[in-house]
């Protein structure tokens, strides 16, 4: 009765994890003979090993547990071009993600305090900013292909592309609802704009602007898969790709595992920064 | 007659009113303050006080009109101008400490750290706040972060003070001992005074002269009391003064009744009242109104 929440909730989800991998284990077990019901036509999509072999269509959590295994014991071997370890192909995604996520910080926060600092260019700025949000970010991919010829920089391209709106808007709208009262204070005291914008409004608008930057993050970590498989070569989305080709469904779903518990820690490092900067009024 | 040194010269400020058009706050505001004056303003909520005071600092520019200060227009917000906020006015991210030590540097921009944090924590101490130099604003009580606004106005020695009901959220034995340390400071230092307070007896105990302002919209400067208590005043003899209750009825007769009133009393026959110069009124002295019924 004394144990705290935390500790219950975390027992809690013990037994769902507990009771979801049971399920998972009798559905594949049991579902051995649905395995040989396989329809002809994606027989033949699929290839014959899935189709007529002794292997299980659908990987129980044992050979997932097994993969994972193998993976994380040697996750950094290269034997050939196809056939990195999954730390490596974890390594290209996140270095492409930080690359194109950094050069959208730069842009964007500078670019997002001239536009809350000016009510005018807010204004005609936000027409532009509105259409462009909503586009997704491999619809630029056919012309960043066209433009920069290089895979690799045009996926970097695409995370920048897509980075860059939240973060944008966020520091834009941070920048321009930065309290009058503080304004005041600093005019008062005959502060000059670049301390200005130094000493109050970076400080009033940082928990808009980090909460801009955890959403860019989140989405370019989403986009970053979708872009790889469309490119292909190197990094994680690449790798799913790859290992769907040679119908590893233990390698998919080992790396989709990778990708969720990546894309929660970049996820809990903003929220830490964000919670670093957060001031309680 | 000589040119004062913060003159207000016809100033109106107007807000675009909800349904078009505009409302006018007031007009056509004449009145004068002298060198080392302490000057209160009393009249009821929303008649425009903080936007006159907001004018005097340079932060808002009145619609006509103009403020001139030792000769020259007022052309935005000046170091020699202290504000003291009706909010507060603190930055939520910085210690009280740190909140004092920006006005600091900011006035003495080539002053060492160890100088500026060392000039800041005396202005801490003069408002009583020694040991809570490293606490945020969110940690503060209303008074206390009032103090902070109040010590941050003093740091930077400013030849001016504008401020807005600064201890309106004290208890009254914080407020008796800041009320001295201000005035004190400000007397021996020479500080030209506008203050805005709702508190009939501590505008009668600090001010040298008390502005009284009519209710809004449309407000005007009806009167202002040249105060007859001595200047070395102690806040346990000024109401045993002969003058002080006559003073208090006078002001207390005027926001109950005269602020709502006063164009009717306009209006009576035989009235003689400019706008450019308010006229002078000492209750309780001799050809002063007639002392009103005494207050319990
Ligand atoms: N930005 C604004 N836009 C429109 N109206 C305003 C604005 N600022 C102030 N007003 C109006 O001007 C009037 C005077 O406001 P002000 O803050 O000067 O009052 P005040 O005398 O200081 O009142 P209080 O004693 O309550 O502080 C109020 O009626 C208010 O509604
Ligand atoms: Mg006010």
């Amino acid at each position: 009765m004394t144990r705290s929440v935390g500790a219950r909730a975390l027992v809690l989800s013990l037994v769902i994890l507990g009771v979801f991998l049971a399920a998972w284990h009798v559905a594949v077990s049991g579902g051995g003979a649905g395995g040989q019901a396989v329809d002809p036509e994606y027989a033949k999509l699929v290839g014959a090993a899935a189709a007529t072999g002794g292997q299980t269509p659908m990987p129980g959590p044992v050979d997932v547990g097994k993969a994972i295994w193998k993976h994380l014991s040697d996750p950094f071997y290269v034997r050939g071009t196809n056939d990195m370890g999954i730390g490596i192909q974890l390594a290209y995604s996140l270095a492409r993600v930080l690359i194109g996520f950094g050069i959208a910080v730069a842009v964007a926060v500078p670019l997002g305090f001239l536009i809350g600092m000016s009510p005018i260019v807010y204004r005609a700025l936000d027409p532009f900013i509105q259409v462009m949000k909503p586009i997704s970010p491999l619809a630029w991919m056919p012309l960043a292909l066209y433009t920069i010829k290089d895979s690799s920089l045009s996926s970097i391209f695409v995370i920048f592309i897509c980075s860059l709106w939240p973060m944008l808007i966020n520091t834009a709208f941070g920048v321009a609802s930065v309290r009058k009262d503080w304004l005041n204070v600093a005019r008062t005291l005959e502060v000059g704009p670049v301390r200005k914008a130094f000493t109050v409004i970076l400080p009033a608008a940082a928990p808009t602007i980090l909460t801009g930057m955890r959403i860019s993050v989140g989405i370019a970590w989403l986009v970053i898969v979708a872009a790889e498989m469309l490119v292909g070569g190197t990094g994680i989305g690449y790798f799913v790709w790859n290992q769907w080709n040679n119908l590893s469904l233990t390698d998919i779903i080992t790396a989709i595992l990778l990708i969720g518990l990546v894309g929660m820690a970049l996820d809990q490092i903003l929220a830490r920064l964000t919670r670093l900067v957060t001031y309680p009024e | 007659m000589a040119a004062s040194y913060i003159s207000i010269e016809g100033i109106a400020r107007r807000f675009p009113a909800p349904e078009g058009g505009k409302t006018t706050i007031f007009e056509d505001l004449w009145f004068a303050m002298e060198r080392g004056e302490f000057v209160c303003v009393i009249g009821h909520s929303g008649c425009g006080k903080t936007t006159v005071l907001n004018i005097l600092a340079g932060l808002d520019e009145p619609s006509e009109g103009a403020v001139i200060i030792d000769g020259k227009a007022i052309e935005g917000p000046s170091l020699d101008r202290a504000v003291i906020f009706q909010s507060h006015g603190l930055l939520p991210w910085r210690t009280v400490l740190g909140n004092v030590a920006y006005a600091v540097s900011s006035k003495w921009r080539d002053w060492p750290k160890a100088k500026v944090e060392d000039h800041a924590r005396k202005a801490i101490a003069t408002v009583g706040l020694s040991g809570a130099e490293m606490k945020k604003p969110a940690q503060l009580s209303g008074g206390m972060k009032q103090r902070v606004g109040i010590a941050r106005a003093l740091s930077i020695e400013p030849k001016i003070m504008l401020m807005d009901e600064p201890f309106s959220a004290l208890d009254a034995l914080t407020r008796g001992t800041l009320q001295d340390e201000v005035r004190g400071i400000c007397r021996t230092t020479g500080q030209t005074v506008f203050m805005i307070t709702h508190d009939v007896d501590e505008a009668i105990y600090l001010a040298d002269k008390i502005v009284l302002m009519t209710n809004g919209p449309d407000a005007r400067v009806a009167e202002i009391v040249v105060n007859p208590l001595p200047a070395d005043r102690s806040r346990n003899e000024v109401h045993k003064h002969p003058a002080y209750y006559p003073v208090r009825n006078h002001i207390i007769d005027f926001l109950v009744a005269r602020s709502k009133s006063f164009a009717t009393e306009l209006a009576q026959p035989g009235k003689v009242w400019n706008r450019r110069a308010p006229p002078l009124v000492t209750p309780g002295a001799a050809g002063g109104p007639a002392p009103l019924v005494r207050a319990v």
